[in-house]
């Protein structure tokens, strides 16, 4: 039992079950204190550390500790810290006590060296998350089962896959796993589905923006960056990643280009950043794995940063519809200026921390000549600039006033924001201690005049692109809208196709059986015909009518014997 | 969150033009915005730059690659929209999404 206690994520576990039983100062106390207890517990577990226990005779690893689990536990840990911070106001108790039972799960699934645990805490993930959004009201209950659909079917694949891979294996640990056999494929989608790929991405852009302001700063965080993880212990170096990514990276971007609501925009976006870091684990060098973790980090706070900012607006105004926002600027200005270093750190600005993480991929993948692909990249760069540096600002903030006055965001939420616009800068200004934690030693320098004046070049005629388009006015306007993707197919297509299935089954058996009736009805008419009191069976004849047909036939048989 | 009522947003009927919105400011930005694209074009001239791909190394790749990408992300997202876009309780399932 004790050997499962070990793991740090099980510090925001407890704390997570305990806390509704708690006064109210206790628990906003605990949202920031249980994450920085468990990052205390990190940072004093000697690396590697490697904690086994056995189960059902199957030797398991609850606690595993090397360098690419530390980078993901660690940002997952600082992540739960300034999400505790910026919830800490919430009277409710069941999303913290979520929040707190989900970002401990993720730590925990990060650090386990085996399928099995794996499993358990990705299972947690699932259960802790759907409360999260639950935690909203009523109006998210369908939402949250369709959620709670997709994640627990990645569970079950990769419960399936882990005993399929099990028992081919012998071996429950958990490292690489590659597209061999069923069980390859099983956990491989397992992992597709919280990561997001394409086709297997709209829960994602469904249920963030349906969650609390404070609940979808703690949704981005954790989920999609475990199953990153997940890819970069098991498929590091899988080519066909690198074309599944490559299209993450891009087609997110034209839906985020045309849709209203601004956490939507952010979920897409998201999506497209997640392509990058799967690129990084299908590309599979040393450079390019580190980049997929060093974006992961720099991601997840900047991701971070810009839903607590649109948070802190919807709280505010209201609303994050891009229609009925502008001219925010005015009533927030602090709230304003945090969006705009996370729309810079997204955009991959020099000196802001997108540039550090990404260039890391970007250069892998032009050392392995995939032109195309890096292409591609670079034009979901242009385009996340486009959308989220760009977009994300000015329809909220700036634009045209749509008259909205509101307060400015509540000190917490303030303080949340700043620290985490502080580690952006920070992070990009000096990056050596990011790098210093990577899995591999890191020999890149990102700062060079080439580099910079290209990025600059790169985005300043995005933004320059942006500018003209608004001022021709060929930039499509904010619509109050949805707009079809793939979820249609299980929303609108599948239940419209079993609708119809169903009211045809139910036709052809009202027909059928009709016509049976009908058959029925007239067999019995016949037959009564034949027996009825008037029918031919029952009719009376005279004798010698009998009498002429006996003579008849008996003249027959005469006729036939002489013939 | 429980938030006491007076942070209700209140609407003004008539926003005054801010500093940022009056066109001659916002005509400074851009025109701002074009010095600094030209400059960063110019610049190539004085940077040294090192490429791994052969054709990222034409003059001001970057710069023209940036400028076509988004204005097609653009477009394409208009002709996408005429496809894609609904009314906004299409999917009226009660649903908050």
């Amino acid at each position: 039992m004790l050997a499962w206690l070990q793991n740090p994520g099980w510090i925001l576990i407890g704390a997570g079950l305990i806390q509704p039983l708690l006064p109210y100062r206790l628990r906003a106390g605990l949202l920031v204190a249980a994450p920085a207890a468990a990052g205390a517990w990190l940072w004093s577990l000697p690396r590697p550390t490697l904690v086994t226990a056995e189960l059902l005779g199957y030797t398991l690893t609850p606690l595993r500790l090397d360098p690419l689990a530390f980078v993901f536990a660690l940002i997952f840990l600082i992540a739960a810290g300034l999400c505790g911070l910026f919830m800490l106001r919430v009277r409710g108790r069941l999303e913290p006590a979520a929040s707190l039972v989900y970002a401990g799960a993720a730590v925990a699934a990060v650090l386990a060296g085996d399928l099995i645990t794996l499993f358990v805490y990705w299972e947690t993930t699932a259960l802790a998350s759907v409360l999260v959004i639950l935690a909203n009201g009523p109006g998210t209950y369908r939402v949250s089962l369709r959620y709670f659909l997709i994640q627990v079917t990645s569970g079950l694949l990769l419960m399936a896959g882990a005993i399929a891979y099990i028992r081919v294996t012998g071996d429950p640990g958990f490292g690489a796993i590659g597209l061999q056999g069923l069980a390859g494929w099983l956990i491989f989608l397992a992992f597709g589905i919280k990561a997001a790929f394409p086709f297997l991405h709209n829960w994602l852009q469904n249920a963030y923006p349906a969650a609390s302001p404070t609940g979808t700063v703690v949704l981005s965080a954790f989920t999609t960056k475990l199953a990153i993880y997940a890819l970069a212990r098991g498929y590091a170096g899988t080519d066909i990643l690198i074309p599944i990514g490559a299209v993450m990276t891009a087609f997110p971007i034209f839906y985020a280009v045309i849709e209203n609501d601004l956490r939507r925009v952010l979920a897409y976006s998201l999506n497209n950043q997640l392509g990058f870091m799967v690129v990084g684990v299908g590309i599979g060098t040393e450079l390019s794995l580190n980049g997929t973790a060093a974006h992961a980090f720099t991601h997840i706070l900047y991701k971070a940063l810009l839903f607590m900012t649109m948070g802190a607006v919807l709280l505010r105004a209201g609303t994050v519809k891009g229609s009925e926002l502008g001219g925010l600027y005015k009533s927030m200005p602090w709230t304003a200026a945090f969006c705009i270093v996370g729309a810079a750190s997204i955009s991959a600005f020099p000196l802001f921390s997108g540039f550090i993480s990404k260039s890391l991929i970007l250069s892998a993948t032009a050392y392995q000549g995939a032109w195309i692909v890096w292409l591609v990249l670079l034009f979901a760069s242009a385009g996340v600039f486009h959308h989220s540096g760009i977009k994300i600002p000015f329809f909220a903030f700036f634009a045209h006033d749509s008259g909205i006055r509101c307060r400015e965001a509540p000190w917490n939420m303030l303080l949340a924001m700043g620290i985490t616009a502080v580690l952006c800068i920070g992070l990009g200004c000096y990056p050596d201690p990011l790098y210093a934690i990577l899995p591999y030693a890191v020999d890149y320098e990102p700062y060079t005049g080439g580099h910079v004046l290209t990025q600059m070049q790169l985005l300043l005629f995005s933004a320059l692109a942006f500018t003209v388009l608004m001022r021709t006015g060929i930039y499509p306007p904010e619509l109050r809208s949805v707009n079809l993707d793939f979820d249609w197919i299980y929303r609108r297509a599948l239940p419209a196709a079993a609708a119809a299935a169903r009211n045809a089954t139910v036709s052809a058996r009202g027909e059928t059986i009709d016509t049976l009736c009908r058959l029925g009805d007239r067999a019995g008419h016949y037959l009564g015909r034949a027996f009825s009191a008037q029918g031919l069976l029952a009719r009376t004849t005279a004798t010698s009518g009998m009498v002429a047909w006996v003579s008849l036939l008996l003249a027959a048989y005469l006729l036939f014997y002489y013939l | 969150m429980s938030e006491r009522p007076d942070n209700a947003p209140r609407i003004d009927p008539d926003p005054g033009k801010g500093r940022l919105e009056h066109p001659r400011n916002v005509d400074r930005i851009v025109h701002g915005l074009y010095a600094l694209c030209a400059l960063s074009v110019l610049l190539e001239f004085v940077v040294h730059r090192h490429e791994t791909l052969s054709f990222a190394g034409w003059f001001g790749f970057y710069a023209w690659f940036g400028f076509v990408a988004c204005v097609g992300l653009v477009l394409a997202a208009r002709v996408l929209r005429r496809v894609l876009m609904r009314s906004e309780d299409y999917y009226d399932d009660g649903d908050a999404s």
